[in-house]
Parts: structure tokens; C-alpha cells; sequence
């Protein structure tokens, strides 16, 4: 490799020159020849560490960001018929939403599941749906993601067994698993077993991931719902990145090389409206990330230490006035992703303010990405803003202010990033800084200190005719129950109460890995809320104490 | 107007919880008492915890979708035990499902980008429609 008598340019030069490049014309619209990164000699690079201007020294240059859209409702088949139309769009990447009986491990035929089947996701029982959802999709090829955590293992186990019935071999497939229970804690609140018996779960799945799936990402990080919960850009980075250092420490604990499986994870960070604190906090995370994993956790393949994500639009900036008016939010928010580095990236809806987008207001949010990519010439130039006093100094920033949350975290767990995360969250620490937060800002609203356009000013126009909604009727709920009858009625049911009966056994010697299990029980036709109960007969339920 | 007492609840499986807190906290700062129920309630958990604490009004949180289901049971709920507590709905609720609500005994419905000045005002008209004596 590079000897250190070569500059950080020439270092850069030749990670460049040995990177592929995308066929595109790089000059300005006048002809102005345009070089992949701009900066001093022996300034920071792209692709060098500590990684703030980018992970790869040729970014945009070798590929665009995959533009993952997330797309889930009523049953498996209205869904992969969306999929369909995603991927014949343009899309470059699957994402999948689940419903909340499906993200709380319950079945639709759960009398709590009652009116919440199929509405804000789809609804995914057994296998049966998981070989619907995604019919005639080659997975081998398009990467696909699924936004599923408490029953993460249990989704990821069926997505498996599908894919091999499929005849996708396991060590092909490709994707994401979000799989970050911490977080659901501190703000996304969908939790089924307690912190200490859930992070055995997601040990268990990164642990198989590193010894079976070279390809997939065991962990996606998320900073994007804490932030949604109502948390600042400093406390989205510095939660997103402890609770890291948490799993980090957690596959340290049970034995696993750093560099086998850090590599496999990611992030997931909002795009929110502060434009150039979003871009800062980008910047900060990649530099932050890079340094405790070499530093604390003695990581040495390069992998290791490159912060890569996946980032979405603000839902919570979206409003219900002037829905259109989302599109120039949703475009603003989409060009700090990119301009920070997104390795992947979602853009919302005008609609979802109130519904699940209509198809059309879906493909606008991907034509707007395909605006960013392919018309403004952004993409040209890795970390356009590196250099830019404003941008560095709040990076600086930033990255002090996290630093201070991650020493409060490491004294509330005696030096340890796990203990801290998991008492910040038994004590309630994260959940009350994120309500402080969200109150604070809901106040300087009401006080008029900020404005929401067609919310608190500009309201001229909020009287004009609603947007076309997505609809979702009650008879998907009752067509999805019929669908699980079926399963139940068609499966060999001795077959099933084998497979859980060993999975209970299993789940109480916390040394077994649960994944193998899973997969025959996928295989077998077990429902998500037969596994997820038979494990909670072990695990417990967790209960959120209510506060304000 | 001070000390009325209202129950703010999340019923179903809907986790997000930023919009029943910042209401909570809205309520409690223009001098209500307020309580929470806490996450994953039932329209009968809601409406016997209602009852139980005397609440003058239900706040309940929606996101998820499953309103047109769920806030109605809660309306039922209630009525079931005798009481007339009235049922105030906060969420993501698209204008054409406003009326069905109302019909449904739903008091009223604060749709999102609702200022903390409204949710007030529409709170205390309801309780002041309600009120005996």
C-alpha cells in the first residue's frame, strides 16, 4: 500500500484512480471541468481516516447512493406489487415497512391487532407472506432492507428461509437488518422483551451474520426515530453513536473479533431541515465512529471504521398544510443527505403528513432524488462543504457536544458503553432528554420564535382542496386473517410445536444461538407471534414506566 | 378552567409517543391536571382508568392509522360503564374521516400542525359542553 513518505493527496489519488467511475460528463453546465474533492496537499481526504469528508475516496464518483424507498402496506401481495413499481421506477434498493402487529411480534388474528393490520406497514404472519412479499423480486440482486427490530431475528429467520426456498443460498443475500432494539427504548417504543434479553437476540443475529452472511448488515444503527421522538441533531449523533459502541461492545463480549463484524454495521440518520447542522452532523458521526473504533476497540481493517448510513427525510417536518409545500422540504432535506455523504437515501412523501403516500406522491419523493442526482451536478464533488469555515466549525461543534454525552453515558455504566446505554434507558435517562427536547421546540413554536410555513405563518392557500390520500380499508385486515387461517390450517402442525418446544429450550440457556432455530421454525410455518411468545414465556415482557 | 382533569392514552400498538407527551405537557402548563397512561392500552384499559381516576375528558394519541377502529371502542368504553366522559382524538386523522368520527360519538379531533392555543381552546369548549353544573 501507500508508504508514509506520500501526501494524504497522493494516498487519495491513487484510492481514486484505482476506483471505477460512473459514466457521466463531469464539468459544470458551462464546461468548467469538475475534480472529484477539493483541498489542501495534506489536508483530509476522502476514503482516509478519520473519514469526515467520506468513506470512499471516490464517492459519488464510482455510484450514486442507492435510493431505497420504503414501502409496506396491507398484505404481502399489495406490497410486492408496490416493490414492483418501485424497482420499474428507478428505485435501486427494497425497503420494507412492516405493520404494528408485525413490528410488535404479534399475529393479525391477536385480539390487540385489532384495526392496526396492514395499515402502516404490511403484515407479515409466516412464511406464507414472506414468500408473497417478495415474488418475483431476484434477491440475489436487489438489496433489500427491513425496518423490524423486537422481532427482528424472528423476520430476519423467515426472509431466510424464503430466500432458500427461493434458491438464493444464504451467503448471496444482501441487505439490512434495522435490528436496533436500543433505540426502541429511548424512542421508537416498540418493545417486547426486556433490554438485557433483547440484546441477546441481536447478538445472536450478528454473530450468525459473521460466520454465515458475508453480504448482509447485521445492525442499522438508527439515529432517525430518536430524532423523530423529538430529539436535537447532538443528542440524534451522540445516542446513535453510544448505542454503537453498546453492540460493539456487546459481539466484544461474546467473543467476537471487532473487525469480523463491525464491518457489517451501519447507520441510519434523518435528514432534517437545519440544512448545514445536518451536513456537521454527518460529518461528526463518520469522525467520531472512526476514532473510538480504532482507538477504543482496536478495529484495524479500515471497514471497521467507516461510518456508512442510510438517511431519511424528516417525517416530523412534513405538515398537513400545503401538503405540496412538503416537496420543496422534503428536497432541501434530501440535499444535505447527499452533500453529507448518504451512502443511501429515503425521501417522504408529500401525503404523509396524514396517510401512507399514493403511488404518485411516491414517485415524486424518488424523481426528487433523481433531480439531486442527475440534473444539479452535486454528486460531481465528494464533501463539497469540507473547508467551509461555517461547516467545520459546527462539525467541530457537534462532535464536542457528543463527546460530552458519550463521558455522562460512560460514567453511568462505570466505563462500560453497554451498562451506560442500558441504564440511561432502565432510568429513563434518553426518554426524558427526548421529551425535554421535543417540548422545547413545540414551545418556540407556539412563542412564534420559529416558523413552520402554513402552520403558524403563510396559512393562505390552507384552505384549498386536500391531496388525493391513500386509503387503506378494514378488508385487508380481514383478507390477511384469512390468509393466516389458511397457513394454520395447511401446516403440519406436530411439525410446529416440535420446533417451538425446542425453541423454548433453546431461549433459556443463553449460550445457544437462537438463529438455526428460527429458520426451521420459519421453514415449518410457525407464525411471528408463536416464536415471539414462546420466547417471551423465557424473556419476559418489558414494561415502560409512563412518564411525561 | 384549572384543575379539570384529563386522561391522555395511546391505545393499540402505536409507540409514538412524541404528540401525547408535548399535549400532556401543553395541558398541564395551562394549569389541568393531566395523566398518562402509559403505551399499548385497551379502549377498556382506557375507559375503566378514565372512570377510576374521575377524569373530566379522554386525550387519546393516534398515529398509527387504526383510528377509525379503536377511537370508537373507546367511545363505547366508556358509555358501557355509565359514564360521560367525552373522547378528544389527536393524530394523524385525514379530513375524511372527521365525520364518520363525530358520528361516532368521537368530541373532537385535533389534526396535525393543531397549535398548543387551539388544542387548549378545543379542549375546554368540549369539557365546558360536557360539564354538569
Amino acid at each position: 500500500m501507500s508508504s508514509d513518505t506520500t501526501s494524504p493527496r497522493e494516498q487519495w489519488e491513487q484510492a481514486f484512480n484505482a476506483s471505477p467511475t460512473r459514466d457521466a460528463e463531469f464539468t459544470t453546465l458551462s464546461g468548467i471541468p469538475i475534480d472529484p474533492v477539493y483541498g489542501p496537499e495534506d489536508g483530509d481526504f476522502p476514503g482516509q481516516y478519520p473519514y469526515t469528508r467520506g468513506p470512499y475516496a471516490s464517492m459519488y464518483r464510482s455510484r450514486l447512493w442507492t435510493m431505497r424507498m420504503f414501502a409496506g402496506f396491507g398484505t404481502a401481495e399489495d406490497t410486492n406489487w408496490r416493490f414492483k413499481e418501485i424497482i420499474k421506477a428507478g428505485g435501486t434498493g427494497l425497503s420494507t415497512a412492516f405493520d404494528m402487529p408485525t413490528l410488535l411480534g404479534l399475529d393479525s388474528d391477536d385480539p390487540m391487532s385489532l384495526g392496526e393490520v396492514g395499515r402502516c406497514g404490511v403484515a407479515v404472519d409466516s412464511l406464507s407472506d414472506m414468500e408473497d412479499l417478495y415474488a418475483g423480486i431476484n434477491l440475489g440482486e436487489v438489496t433489500t432492507s427491513m425496518t423490524i427490530n423486537s422481532p427482528a431475528a424472528v423476520i430476519f429467520a423467515m426472509f431466510i428461509a424464503q430466500a432458500e426456498k427461493a434458491g438464493v443460498n444464504r451467503a448471496r443475500l444482501g441487505g439490512t437488518l434495522q435490528n436496533d432494539i436500543l433505540k426502541e427504548y429511548q424512542a421508537q417504543k416498540e418493545f417486547v422483551f426486556p433490554p438485557r434479553q433483547s440484546m441477546r437476540l441481536v447478538r445472536d443475529t450478528i454473530d450468525f451474520t459473521s460466520r454465515e452472511m458475508p453480504r448482509w448488515h447485521s445492525v442499522s444503527i438508527s439515529g432517525y426515530h430518536i430524532r423523530e421522538a423529538g430529539s436535537t441533531a447532538v443528542e440524534e449523533l451522540a445516542f446513535t453513536l453510544a448505542n454503537g459502541f453498546a453492540y460493539v461492545e456487546l459481539a466484544l463480549a461474546a467473543g467476537l473479533d471487532v473487525d469480523a463484524f463491525a464491518p457489517r454495521l451501519s447507520f441510519f440518520f434523518n435528514a432534517h431541515i437545519d440544512f448545514f447542522e445536518e451536513i456537521a452532523k454527518y460529518r461528526a458521526a463518520r469522525r467520531i465512529w472512526a476514532r473510538w473504533m480504532k482507538e477504543r476497540y482496536g478495529a484495524t481493517d479500515p471497514r471497521s471504521m467507516q461510518c456508512r448510513f442510510h438517511s431519511q427525510t424528516a417525517g416530523v417536518s412534513l405538515t398537513a398544510q400545503q401538503p405540496e409545500v412538503n416537496i420543496a422540504r422534503t428536497a432541501i432535506e434530501a440535499l444535505a443527505g447527499v452533500l453529507g455523504g448518504t451512502q443511501s437515501l429515503h425521501t417522504n412523501s408529500m401525503d404523509e403528513a396524514l396517510a401512507l403516500p399514493t403511488e404518485k406522491a411516491a414517485r415524486i419523493a424518488l424523481r426528487t432524488q433523481q433531480v439531486i442526482a442527475h440534473e444539479t451536478n452535486v454528486a460531481h464533488v465528494a464533501d463539497p462543504l469540507g473547508g467551509s469555515y461555517y461547516v467545520e466549525s459546527l462539525t467541530d461543534e457537534v462532535e464536542r457536544q457528543a463527546e460530552e454525552i458519550f463521558a455522562h453515558l460512560e460514567s453511568l455504566g462505570n466505563g462500560s458503553l453497554l451498562e451506560g446505554v442500558i441504564t440511561g434507558i432502565e432510568e429513563n435517562w434518553f426518554q426524558g432528554r427526548i421529551s425535554d427536547s421535543a417540548y422545547d421546540l413545540e414551545r418556540r413554536l407556539n412563542a412564534g420564535q420559529r416558523i413552520t410555513v402554513g402552520v403558524n405563518d403563510f396559512q393562505a392557500g390552507n384552505e384549498e382542496d386536500q391531496i388525493q390520500l391513500l386509503r387503506i380499508t378494514n378488508e385487508d385486515e380481514q383478507r390477511q386473517r384469512k390468509r393466516l387461517d389458511t397457513v394454520r390450517s395447511d401446516r403440519n402442525q406436530d411439525a410446529v410445536t416440535e420446533v417451538l418446544n425446542r425453541l423454548r429450550v433453546e431461549a433459556e440457556d443463553p449460550e445457544v444461538n437462537l438463529m438455526p432455530t428460527l429458520i426451521e421454525a420459519s421453514h415449518a410455518y410457525a407464525t411471528v407471534g408463536e416464536m415471539m411468545n414462546t420466547m417471551a414465556g423465557v424473556f419476559g415482557r418489558h414494561v415502560e414506566v409512563p412518564s411525561i | 378552567m384549572s384543575g379539570e382533569r384529563i386522561l391522555v392514552a395511546k391505545v393499540g400498538l402505536d409507540g409514538h409517543d412524541r404528540g401525547v407527551k408535548v399535549v400532556a405537557r401543553i395541558l398541564r402548563d395551562a394549569g389541568y391536571e393531566v395523566i398518562y397512561t402509559g403505551l399499548f392500552q385497551t379502549p377498556e384499559t382506557v375507559a375503566a382508568a378514565a372512570v377510576d381516576e374521575d377524569a373530566d375528558a379522554i386525550g387519546l394519541s393516534m398515529l398509527s392509522g387504526a383510528h377509525m377502529t379503536l377511537a370508537p371502542l373507546v367511545v363505547e368504553a366508556v358509555r358501557a360503564r355509565g359514564a360521560d366522559i367525552p373522547v378528544i382524538l389527536g393524530g394523524t386523522v385525514p379530513d375524511h374521516d372527521l365525520d364518520e368520527l363525530k358520528a361516532q360519538g368521537v368530541a373532537a379531533v385535533l389534526t396535525p400542525g393543531t397549535t398548543a392555543e387551539d388544542i387548549i381552546k378545543e379542549v375546554q369548549q368540549v369539557l365546558d359542553g360536557t360539564q354538569v353544573g
